[in-house]
């Protein structure tokens, strides 16, 4: 199979997930499209280390799941902060701060 | 056969220092009573930050060279840049110390029983100081990174932190906690647009190096579509850090939920760690394809400067338009990275110190003024304030006037430079633009020193704060630092002009 098709699955995934933030309203929602993105970006990371036949991208690839995990912790955490003070996950509910 | 890695400690120490320091802190979280953590952790931030900055003192005349395996590079331009970050810092948490800004329990409800207890039992959120040095630590590696690798994860190390302490105001804290999702949300929603890029710019070169991709970049061949999206992507990641104009509608909100010392630490280092960081990717990396990349950022810097100038005049919350002037210098500053000059870079870190300290000393004033329920951020409430306090009306109108480019203050000198570094690239129409939208600006801040001197106090519930010893030692360096760079600008001018080399 040609490998190039990865590469197209990366970009369909990462196009997926950038869709995803900007249409989906809950807050949980936004935030797996934000991983979907990180993960594309993996994708495509391992699939040119595979082209280029060098290891950087599979390491990167690491690199990026360690701070995805993170970013979950923190997120997780603001979002359920959120959800606890206003009974809602919805982003369109956090409207206070307008001008 | 794999070899061991030659780390040069003497190069990382003031990263790993800050780091040691935050590592430390979370271990006094742990272990030390809460009576005096408060107070220790402290200590232990402005004593990190100081030997940090110590430190970077005396390796600043160092060879340029790479420190750990070519991923970090130190260099004249990077060391400046660290000492910015750790100076600029250290004052920022001088105004930390008014615990009165966070919320004594973060878990608590707003409003519930248990926040009252909490507040009523002298509780305080002391984890601030060791996020604030993690995101410290985040933000020295972040200009001297030299591959994409550590630069996404210098880029997290100085945004994970940031979010959670967004979120801790004591007051107002349903927004706080919404500013916080906003920063949250779209951070990480630019930094996969960052990694994204960073996994083109491999793909086009097979290395993550910016060295590499320079030279593979310097031979147009094939593949050229990869390193055009890689810098789409990267520079979508980097203008949001910065705040330029399609992605800046973070900025306001953030700053105005943030609890207001987290605001001008955040408003001034990372700005100063995105611009570094942003101005050796594109000169070491991209600047052989600058044809493609360089109109756009000429328009973006264009667009910043004018939309944040417009936009500002309208506000009537003082730290909202403290966030939409920052937008306008984040215009003016990358008028300085598409220079893509030496000069360039000397006006572009003048620019980043005088910026920074008024940016401090003006959130710092924030914090003084208050009525009962906390501090008053409408500026009509602001009306004859230096009836009330001469000094504190007095310093945030010379932070007002560096901010508009007056002569005298650091502020004319740093957009004068900047300006000169654009024209002499031959981006007139940046100048004209640019100083347009400094004197639409101006007239917002004009109108704010009118509103503090010549308007009659109408709200007595309004008082400024009496500082405490820390917090006017903080907003007398930022004024000093405001006057001096204004009138002797070459103190600093000379260093930066000095210091002005890259790894390539």
């Amino acid at each position: 199979m040609d490998i190039s098709n990865y590469l197209y699955l990366s970009v369909i995934l990462f196009s997926i997930g950038a869709l995803g933030v900007l249409i989906r309203r809950n807050a949980i929602v936004i935030f797996m499209c934000i991983e979907l993105m990180l993960n594309a970006a993996n994708l495509a990371l391992v699939t040119f280390s595979r082209i280029h036949g060098n290891l950087d991208g599979q390491v990167a690839s690491f690199f990026t799941m360690v701070v995805a995990a993170c970013e979950v912790v923190v997120g997780l955490a603001i979002i359920v902060t959120i959800y606890r003070s206003r009974r809602s996950a919805s982003v369109d509910d956090a409207s206070l701060l307008k001008n | 056969m794999l070899t061991s890695p030659a780390l040069n400690y003497n190069l990382l120490a003031p990263i790993l220092i800050v780091l040691g320091g935050a590592l430390l802190g979370v271990l006094v979280e742990g272990f030390i009573g809460r009576l005096y953590r408060a107070r220790i952790q402290l200590i232990i931030a402005l004593l990190t930050v100081a030997v940090s900055f110590g430190w970077v003192i005396s390796i600043r005349s160092a060879q340029s060279q790479s420190a750990a395996v070519d991923s970090v590079s130190i260099d004249g331009g990077g060391l400046f840049l660290q000492g910015t970050i750790l100076a600029l810092a250290f004052v920022a948490l001088l105004f930390f110390s008014q615990n009165d800004h966070f919320a004594p329990q973060a878990s608590a409800l707003p409003g519930s029983p248990e926040e009252a207890l909490a507040i009523s039992s002298g509780q305080q959120m002391t984890e601030i100081y060791p996020l604030v040095l993690f995101a410290i630590s985040g933000m020295l590696l972040f200009p001297v990174a030299h591959d994409l690798i550590t630069l996404f994860v210098a880029l997290e190390v100085l945004s994970i932190p940031l979010y959670i302490v967004t979120g801790l105001a004591r007051r107002r804290r349903l927004l706080s906690q919404e500013a916080a999702l906003k920063y949250f949300l779209l951070g990480a929603y630019s930094s996969a647009f960052f990694l994204f890029g960073a996994a083109f710019l491999y793909g086009f070169s097979g290395s993550l190096s910016l060295s590499a991709i320079r030279t593979a970049a310097a031979v147009s061949g094939a593949n050229q579509i990869f390193l055009l999206l890689g810098v789409l992507f990267i520079s979508v990641g980097l203008l949001f850090k910065v705040g330029a104009v399609p992605f800046h509608s973070w900025t306001p909100d953030v700053y105005q939920g943030a609890p207001t010392p987290v605001t001008g630490f955040m408003a001034a280092c990372t700005k100063v760690a995105a611009f570094g960081a942003m101005f050796r990717i594109f000169i070491v990396a991209f600047s052989s394809v600058q044809n493609d990349w360089r109109p756009v950022f000429v328009a973006i810097s264009i667009v910043t400067m004018a939309g944040g100038a417009i936009a500002v005049i309208s506000q009537r919350d003082v730290k909202r338009s403290l966030a939409y002037s920052s937008i306008t210098h984040a215009g003016f500053l990358l008028a300085g990275v598409v220079a893509l000059s030496k000069a360039g870079l000397t006006s572009m870190m003048f620019y980043l110190v005088a910026y920074g300290f008024a940016t401090i000393g003006a959130f710092g004033i924030v914090t003084l003024v208050r009525d009962s329920t906390g501090e008053v951020s409408d500026l009509n409430r602001w009306a004859g304030l230096a009836k009330k306090s001469p000094g504190v009306a007095t310093a945030f109108a010379l932070f007002l006037m560096s901010f508009g480019g007056i002569p005298l203050t650091a502020g004319f000198i740093a957009k004068f430079s900047i300006f000169t570094s654009a024209y002499a690239t031959g981006n007139i129409a940046l100048v004209i633009v640019g100083v347009i939208s400094s004197a639409i600006a101006l007239i917002f801040y004009l109108r704010v020193v009118l509103i503090m001197f010549f308007k009659e106090p109408t709200d007595d519930t309004v008082t400024v704060a009496v500082p405490s010893f820390l917090v006017s030692t903080g907003i007398v360096i930022c004024f000093v630092m405001t006057l001096v760079l204004g009138v002797y600008p070459n103190l600093l001018f000379n260093l930066a002009n000095t210091m002005t080399a890259l790894v390539p």
